[in-house]
């Protein structure tokens, strides 16, 4: 029964996701990042775990702006995830994105988002055509607390109930939207409920227990596959600010000490003792291993090269186009008429 | 925001003077309200409602969901029937999914339904570069509201402007779209409550001179000013031409400029392609063709999406070298 556990990986997985986060708020301090828009999945880990592990390698997701954890998960490059957040040539997106907006096509990443509920009915068009095509792929949608209180989530749903389509979508609650505690922003906080009146398949997971979350993320990411469009909430809390910036002064130091207690990764851990899964030592090894990869990652981003400044201009259009005009150069053209 | 009751400040940030012009028209209208995402709690994105939750109460200061087009949907349907809003919009990026409330609805209110009715809110929002804030959170929009008749478009580049413009948006019964810019709120100036020279619509000749006209808005005014003092040292005296309001334009002062100095540029943050200077220019040519000497530039962002790395975000919007460069070339 023991050797059937994916406990240890899923510990891995969300330890990375930690340690890449640590990383990205050195970047920060260091003057390194592109800009201070940064926002950390610490103390969420368990939901990209459970949810990414869950879904299959030819499935699909977008997130939204604090995605970084969920394309760990997925099997992001912390090397390229990183230089994206420095906004150098090596970044997933050559550095024109930036935090926001990592994105990787091969590896089913359809982006990030910046647009609160922005990337969500990309999921839907995701699993139309996989319908269409006869591919046995998933599409999921990641999004906060916030996003639900977007009205295209619920567009969304509908479309994927009415269509039947392989779509799950996936809501982070982290119990804040900015400074917005989420009692403040909705009416009735029964999310599920919503999903459900949209004839959705729900889960709601609310305990530190990744290793059931997984085996359940599993179950409706598979009815999806089946044409059951689905809805996971998974609750969480935000460890840190919203973004760099902020330190949260609306919310009490008693509320953060009391809910950054229930960490899933102290949680994993300990079960993974417990159970005699994995002792102290094997811990440390895989923790080790964890810090030297994203040495290396905070290395290659640092010395990663900033892009030639023409690189503004190109991807605008195909590259079959024309490069947009610099404004510069229709100025001089006009002027030395 | 030391003392409230003062009348001058000789130092303010725009964020302060923005702060006081909605604490100032709240304490006089029991009817202004402010609704947005974060405005009340947090005090704002960038801080323009600071403490004014603790100072009028969570029922005139609202912190709603992340419902952008229902924000300003019901922001509309509050100033139809009797209060009048202050809604914000955490970024002007967000006009995108609240454009239909902004374009069919507020803006076609008062026609629409034949002059029986208007919609008097104020509908604060701010844009631009700078901050590596990325394709969906630096955009200058401006032009998609100058596009659309209807609604009153303010832009200051000034603390004291950014208070009287906003005052005078809230006792007006037209809906005003107010875009402020997101590096200009640690920016200072003073501030003058009496100052008995602001005109609404009235753009401001910041600077006079017989060369060029400069002709801009927001932030844009900082670089026009630092390019002034370097053209200065070449000979080259430069008008510039705070625009400050985009909707009522003051054309009149416009080509009063370019008639003198017969030489125009056109300055902004916005995409190059059918931009405000587009707008500019072509009245600047419609107006004063005979008397021109040179074509009117219109010097601009790149007609491209924001990128985030520094390097390249730093330019893609106007350089100060370059519009000296280019204010020498038409003096030429
Ligand atoms: C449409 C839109 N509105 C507002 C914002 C500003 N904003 C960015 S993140 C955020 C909070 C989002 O909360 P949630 O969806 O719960 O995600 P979390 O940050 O908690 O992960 C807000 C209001 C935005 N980016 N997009
Ligand atoms: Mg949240």
């Amino acid at each position: 029964m023991m050797s059937n556990t994916l406990l240890p990986e899923l510990y891995t997985t969300m330890k990375r996701i930690r340690s890449f986060e640590e990383r990205v708020g050195e970047l920060f301090i260091k003057g390194e990042s592109a800009g201070t828009m940064l926002h950390l999945s610490t103390g969420e880990e368990i939901g990209p775990a459970c949810v990414g592990t869950a879904m299959k390698e030819q499935d699909t997701f977008t997130t939204h702006h604090r995605g970084h954890g969920i394309f760990i998960a997925r099997g992001g490059d912390p090397k390229k995830m990183l230089a994206e957040i420095a906004g150098k040539k090596d970044g997933y997106c050559k550095g024109k994105g930036g935090s926001m907006h990592i994105a990787d096509m091969k590896l089913g990443h359809l982006g990030a988002n910046a647009i609160v509920g922005g990337g969500i009915p990309t999921v839907v068009g995701a699993g139309i055509s996989y319908k269409y095509l006869k591919e046995e792929r998933v599409s999921v949608a990641f999004f906060g607390d916030g996003a639900m209180q977007q009205g295209i989530l619920y567009e969304s749903m509908n479309m994927a109930s009415l269509w039947k389509l392989p779509v799950v979508f996936c809501c982070i609650n982290n119990q804040y939207g900015m400074g917005t505690k989420i009692d403040n922003a909705v009416g009735y906080k029964d999310f599920s409920k919503r999903a459900e009146s949209f004839g959705l398949k729900t889960l709601h997971i609310n305990d530190l227990d990744v290793e059931n979350a997984y085996n359940k993320s599993r179950e409706i990411i598979e009815d999806a596959r089946k044409f059951q469009p689905g809805f996971i909430e998974i609750e969480c809390y935000r460890f840190y600010g919203h973004a760099r910036m902020d330190k949260s002064p609306y919310r009490n130091d008693l509320e953060e000490t009391e809910m950054r207690k229930l960490d899933p990764i102290d949680y994993a851990k300990k079960e993974l003792i417990k159970n005699n899964m994995l002792n102290k030592e094997e811990i440390s090894e895989i923790d080790k291993n964890i810090l030297n990869e994203m040495d290396e990652a905070m290395e290659f981003a640092i010395k990663s090269p900033v892009n030639d400044e023409n690189e503004i201009f190109i991807d605008v259009y195909s590259e079959k186009d024309p490069l947009p005009i610099s404004i510069d150069e229709k100025i001089n053209k006009i002027l030395s008429n | 925001m030391s003392d409230l009751n003062q009348n001058f400040f000789e130092k303010i940030t725009y964020r302060d003077a923005l702060r006081l012009a909605i604490h100032d028209a709240m304490i006089e209208d029991k009817k202004i309200i402010i609704i947005g995402v974060d405005v009340a709690n947090y005090g704002g994105a960038y801080g323009a409602t600071k403490d004014l939750l603790k100072i009028f109460g969570k029922e005139r200061v609202i912190d709603a969901p992340i419902s952008e087009p229902a924000i300003v949907g019901a922001a509309v349907g509050a100033a139809m029937t009797g209060l009048r809003p202050v809604a914000e919009l955490m970024y002007v990026d967000f006009f995108g999914m609240s454009m239909d409330q902004i374009v069919n609805q507020l803006a076609k209110v008062r026609y629409m339904f034949g002059g029986q009715i208007s919609a008097p809110l104020v509908l604060r929002t701010q844009g631009g570069t700078g901050r590596s804030a990325g394709a969906q959170h630096s955009q200058s929009l401006e032009s998609w509201i100058m596009h659309t008749p209807g609604l009153f478009l303010s832009m200051p580049s000034k603390p004291n402007d950014a208070y009287h413009l906003l005052r005078h948006a809230l006792r007006i019964d037209n809906p005003t779209i107010f875009i402020e810019h997101k590096l200009l709120y640690n920016s200072t100036g003073y501030l003058d409550k009496l100052d008995t020279n602001f005109s609404f619509g009235k753009a401001n000749i910041i600077r006079e001179g017989e060369d060029i006209s400069i002709i801009s808005y927001s932030r844009m005014i900082n670089f026009a000013e630092k390019a002034a003092e370097i053209l200065n040292q070449n000979n080259i005296n430069s008008e510039i031409i705070d625009l400050r309001t985009l909707n009522p334009l003051d054309s009149k002062t416009i080509i009063k400029s370019v008639n003198k100095t017969k030489r125009a540029l056109v300055l902004s943050e916005s995409n190059y392609t059918s931009s405000v200077p587009s707008e500019i220019t072509s009245i600047i040519f419609e107006n004063c063709y005979r008397i021109l000497k040179k074509p009117v530039i219109r010097y601009t962002a790149e007609d491209t999406p924001v990128p985030v790395a520094p390097n390249l975000e730093k330019n893609y919007i106007p350089t100060i070298e370059k519009i000296v460069e280019y204010s020498k070339k038409l003096c030429n």
